[in-house]
């Protein structure tokens, strides 16, 4: 026991500073299966609600989908609740080989390795594969998990300006003293909605001899023709190096991540990779609901063919009622306010009208970036775009920012 | 200004600021703090300064703090050159 006051008071002092910073993040509490409706406890303590979500990552609608309950319950039965140990152990059963070779058909990769998240896959990747002699050159606006994952690597690290191919390129120019190059990008950008420009990366990389990591996490299962991801929509399938994604979005939404691609580094990770080594097995249950999804994205595309709808229809609505959103094909689609307080204060006059949405603004998204980052479903159907719209339009009428664009929308909140 | 200040602004100007950005850069803005350079950039940052300017600094000198502002930048260059001309 040395918890002395001085500690407590050390950590309460900077939680103080993080409220009056207004950055406190507080939960909400759901009291239902994640779905399009869903009854919601907030503030902590105050009546239950019910509301329409419209910022989960449950693009496909499966987190909830009766045939992957079902299918989980089964893995339940027959292959128990957990593995009491890392993979290498004791914790690989023959239903994570199964997922994982699924996976491989599914991504058009050469092989698989679950890993406890797509966090974990990000973060122990690049130590796995890089070092001294290599250099990682990211988009600047990747995921915090692959930062993390640089960080921890010795390989030298860069960047390049958000999807802009002529400053990747000078970069891979100061790197031809090194021995490899990893061009490091998301596919689909979790704030902004818009894509890699995958097809430019990849003729970069054959030009100057640089693997490509792509996380696909916000894209795995509905972007592309198929679903497979980013590499389908921009044509490029099988030609990215390493492919990271997340089991916990569309793919099913429980947890669960993995590390896709070539062979050989694949097997370093299997080898080398500490999230992997020394971090439980994902339990039979997520790995069995995980195949059952794998099995109904690829029986179909009818899921992610209503997913489209629903972004191209919401996007619709958003702009004929005069907000300012984020141009793109993807399903997240990002209502810009700028203003910080806006975005908050906004969020807040939405979930009194029953609509479940949050602002995003920084440190999450760059300063005088401020939004509520709708992210559409599967799960929705047009009433529930149809109802969350009409809410949109009262507090947008409400806070007076209809019809405006980004400057007069700094203006009118006083920046 | 003298020709290191000019040169360190302009390539922060250049690297950092996206088209259509014209938040203003002086010797004293906040880079790192202020979320215009992440922390990875300042490798490069780093490279470009020891290659055009000649010199050679110590990875423990490189910090996020001394690398804040132009005017702290151009204060380790000064600390760390040799008395050598600047090449540009
Ligand atoms: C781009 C990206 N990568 C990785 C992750 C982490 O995924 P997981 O929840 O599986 O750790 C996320 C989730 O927020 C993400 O958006």
């Amino acid at each position: 026991m040395a918890f002395i006051d001085a500690f407590r008071n050390r950590y309460q002092t900077e939680i103080d500073g993080i409220k009056a910073a207004g950055l406190f993040k507080e939960e909400r509490y759901i009291h239902s299966p994640q779905s399009s409706d869903i009854e919601v406890e907030f503030p902590a303590g105050s009546k239950i609600k019910k509301c329409i979500n419209i910022c989960a990552n449950n693009y496909l609608g499966l987190s909830s989908h009766p045939e992957v309950i079902a299918a989980a319950h089964a893995g339940l039965d027959s292959r128990g609740y957990g593995m009491s140990s890392v993979r290498f152990i004791c914790g690989t059963q023959d239903i994570h080989r199964e997922l994982e070779n699924r996976l491989t058909e599914f991504l058009g990769t050469e092989d698989t390795l679950l890993f406890p998240s797509c966090m974990d896959a990000n973060a122990g990747f690049f130590e796995a594969c890089l070092n001294e002699q290599d250099v990682m050159i990211a988009d600047r606006l990747v995921h915090a998990s692959i930062v993390d994952g640089m960080r921890l690597c010795k390989a030298m690290q860069d960047t390049f300006k958000h999807s802009d191919m002529g400053h990747l390129e000078e970069k891979l120019q100061e790197h031809m003293d090194k021995r490899s190059r990893m061009i490091i990008t998301d596919g689909v950008f979790s704030m902004d909605g818009d894509m890699a420009k995958l097809d430019e990366i990849v003729e970069l990389a054959e030009k100057y001899d640089a693997m490509v990591f792509l996380d696909d996490s916000h894209a795995s299962g509905f972007i592309g023709r198929t679903g497979r991801g980013t590499h389908e929509h921009c044509g490029v399938l099988g030609k990215i190096d390493v492919i990271t994604t997340t089991l916990g979005k569309a793919l099913g939404g429980a947890s669960g991540g993995c590390v896709s691609g070539r062979r050989e580094l694949v097997e370093m990770c299997r080898q080398r990779a500490r999230p992997f080594l020394f971090s439980n097995s994902v339990a039979p249950v997520i790995v069995a609901g995980a195949l059952k999804v794998m099995e109904l994205i690829t029986a179909t595309t009818e899921r992610r063919d209503k997913l489209e709808w629903n972004a191209k229809y919401w996007r619709g609505l958003l702009k004929d009622a005069g907000f300012d959103i984020k141009e793109g094909e993807s399903p997240i689609v990002p209502v810009m306010l700028y203003d910080a307080k806006l975005a908050q204060d906004f969020a807040r006059d939405l979930f009194d009208e029953g609509i479940y949405a949050v602002g995003f603004f920084f440190p999450v998204v760059a300063k005088g970036q401020a939004r509520i980052r709708t992210q559409l479903s599967a799960a929705h159907e047009k009433h529930h775009l149809d109802v969350a719209i009409e809410a949109f339009k009262k507090v947008g009428e409400k806070h007076a920012v209809l019809g405006l664009g980004k400057k007069e929308l700094l203006a009118r909140a006083g920046a | 200004m003298d020709e290191i200040t000019k040169l360190v602004r302009d390539y922060v100007i250049r690297e950092y600021l996206e088209e259509g950005d014209d938040r203003e850069i002086t010797e004293t803005t906040p880079l790192i703090s202020g979320g215009i350079v992440d922390s990875f950039s300042m490798v490069s940052l780093k490279r470009f300064l020891e290659k055009k300017c000649n010199v050679q600094i110590p990875d423990a000198c490189a910090t996020p703090d001394a690398f804040d502002t132009v005017q702290g930048i151009v204060a380790l260059v000064h600390r760390f050159q040799k008395a050598q001309p600047v090449t540009v």
